[in-house]
């Protein structure tokens, strides 16, 4: 009965959590975007904007849901549910940190360790594709339509050199489970460099790295592959018949998707919660200077605003964050929370690569997509899991 | 618990099975099909092959499936229309049928024995490293000539294709 308890409260958690960070996610979007495009970005709804996510959410909700007359109404309901479903399960099998202990009560930060996680995430994503060509097919619209067998095809040829990308670090590190995955990439060679997959040897695996980004961003429809929704051709690609919750759906699981692909970006090439330099050198520190600098920037710009509502605001914010940082200082709470710390933050960065790329970046064309993967990507993944299967096999006992 | 969890996806499996044949859109037909073979993969979970439940998620209900679909899409593939059966085969069809699959099962019974029942959770040497050393240790003969048989039906279908361009 513990169990079934500790998993509720667990799914509770990690469901509140993904959910709030998922819209969040979006607010950082358009901050970041309109900052690259020097804008201001959303700052009308709450402080600095931080609460137009809630509004968007109020809107999406109370938006009349329009039925087209001619839709495949099965198909056309079953769409965006089987796109948010399958995105949204694959958290399941994250890892997000070592394990909480309190007392001689102690639980992984997990949901569940499966021993082929790296397998299902695969083929969830691979699942994930129905939801996109189905809505495209079902919604009898030539835009959708198009959009939908784009997206498709994409994803098929996509998902051949990201599984290639994958298995190369699961051939040096010898498992399937995020966890042991994780674990295999602890420790530092020569005391100061570590063990991350893109640094570990026989073969470090910064080629694989680079194309499983690459297949990632078209996995998740995301600029520069973005060509199943590209607005100046297709109007909204498959989800153009699409309004309210229905269009949220889709959104929600292209966010989750994101989330995921980064979270296994982490895990199996940047080490999971391992830190980038050992803890004698005072790694356990970085959380603690991170959110210090920003609390007294913030601080800084609250006591000099540069608009007049920063005066309230900002110091607000700056004393949250020199909180935060004196919780780091906590050590019962810091070994909890440090893993955590070092793992969220790998998976910010590459979500900020993915909002910076599409800020950066213009659209490819179809073809140019299609030549790239089956010509370049594939074939480079092909090479790079044999040298390092080549390797593994020289260099193991 | 395993046995209610099997009763559910067999059922859901025999239910999508039959509901392959009965749909007459082509897109209702591939899809259920994938639901068939979502719960073959949780009916290998339930026995304890947990690779090859990933590996038949992965490959047939995620990349063979969607490619299914996607020429269906493609073609723009409409309703079958249904022509007026005959009488005879109306009223001889399910007697047939069952006769059909009572000799199958007769069959099979008398070649493949009953030796012991199967267990939920019994196959324990389905794991990657095993699958691996046996497909290239012990069956590399059968593993290698199927390759080069799929490979010589890419290359045909590669040949075929061109003719038609030119």
């Amino acid at each position: 009965m513990n169990f079934f308890i500790v998993s509720l409260i667990k799914s509770a958690l990690v469901a509140f959590v993904l959910l709030t960070a998922l819209a969040y996610i979006q607010w950082v979007e358009r901050k970041v975007l309109a900052h690259i495009q020097l804008r201001i970005g959303p700052r009308r709804v709450g402080p600095h904007g931080l609460l137009q996510p809630l509004a968007d959410v109020i809107k999406l909700l109370t938006k009349e849901d329009m039925l087209p007359s001619h839709v495949n109404k099965f198909f056309y309901f079953l769409a965006p549910f089987i796109a948010v479903m399958f995105a949204l399960i694959s958290i399941a099998v994250i890892p997000f940190g070592t394990e909480v202990k309190i007392g001689s009560f102690s639980t992984p930060m997990q949901l569940t360790d499966l021993n082929i996680g790296v397998l299902f995430i695969l083929g969830l994503s691979g699942v994930g594709v129905y939801g996109v060509a189905l809505a495209g097919w079902a919604s009898n619209n030539k835009y959708s339509l198009i959009g939908g067998l784009r997206s498709s095809a994409q994803m098929i040829s996509y998902e051949l050199p990201m599984a290639m990308a994958i298995a190369a670090p699961l051939l040096m590190l010898n498992s399937l489970s995020f966890r042991e995955l994780v674990d295999g990439q602890g420790g530092f060679y020569f005391g100061l460099i570590p063990r991350w997959a893109i640094f570990q040897g026989p073969f470090p695996q910064i080629l694989s790295f680079g194309i499983f980004m690459i297949a990632a961003f078209a996995e998740t429809n995301r600029v520069p592959f973005d060509l199943p929704e590209a607005e100046n051709e297709l109007v909204a690609g498959f989800h153009t018949e699409y309004g309210s919750m229905k269009f949220a759906a889709f959104f929600m699981a292209e966010y989750c998707n994101m989330v995921t692909v980064s979270c296994v970006g982490a895990l199996l090439f940047l080490g999971g919660w391992q830190p980038l330099w050992p803890a004698e050198y005072g790694s356990q520190f970085v959380p603690t200077l991170v959110f210090a600098i920003s609390g007294l920037i913030c601080l800084y710009h609250g006591f000099h605003p540069a608009r007049p509502f920063d005066r309230f605001t900002l110091p607000v914010f700056g004393v949250v964050f020199l909180g935060i940082a004196a919780i780091f200082l906590v050590p019962i709470v810091a070994t909890i929370l440090l893993p955590l710390f070092w793992f969220l933050a790998k998976v910010s960065i590459i979500l900020f690569i993915y909002i910076w790329i599409r800020g950066t970046l213009p659209r490819f064309r179809y073809d140019q997509l299609m030549n790239f993967a089956w010509t370049v990507l594939f074939p480079v993944a092909i090479v790079n899991l044999f040298v390092t299967a080549l390797m593994v096999a020289l260099t193991s006992k | 618990m395993d046995a209610i969890l099997f009763l559910l996806f067999a059922a859901i499996a025999v239910v999508c099975g039959i509901n392959v044949v009965v749909q007459t859109h082509p897109i209702s037909s591939a899809l259920s099909l994938v639901g068939v073979m979502g719960s073959l993969a949780a009916l290998y979970l339930l026995l304890g092959g947990e690779f090859i439940a990933a590996a038949q998620l992965i490959v047939y209900a995620g990349a063979i499936m969607v490619l299914f679909i996607f020429v269906i899409m493609l073609l723009n593939a409409g309703k079958e229309k249904k022509l007026p059966r005959r009488l005879w085969v109306k009223f001889a069809g399910i007697p047939l049928l069952a006769i059909f699959i009572g000799i199958v099962a007769f069959v099979i019974q008398r070649m493949l024995p009953v030796t012991e029942g199967v267990k939920f959770g019994a196959m324990t040497h389905g794991n990657p490293q095993e699958l691996g050393r046996a497909l290239f240790n012990v069956y590399v003969l059968p593993f290698e000539v199927t390759s080069v048989l799929i490979l010589i039906a890419i290359l045909g279908a590669v040949v075929l294709a061109s003719k038609e361009i030119e």
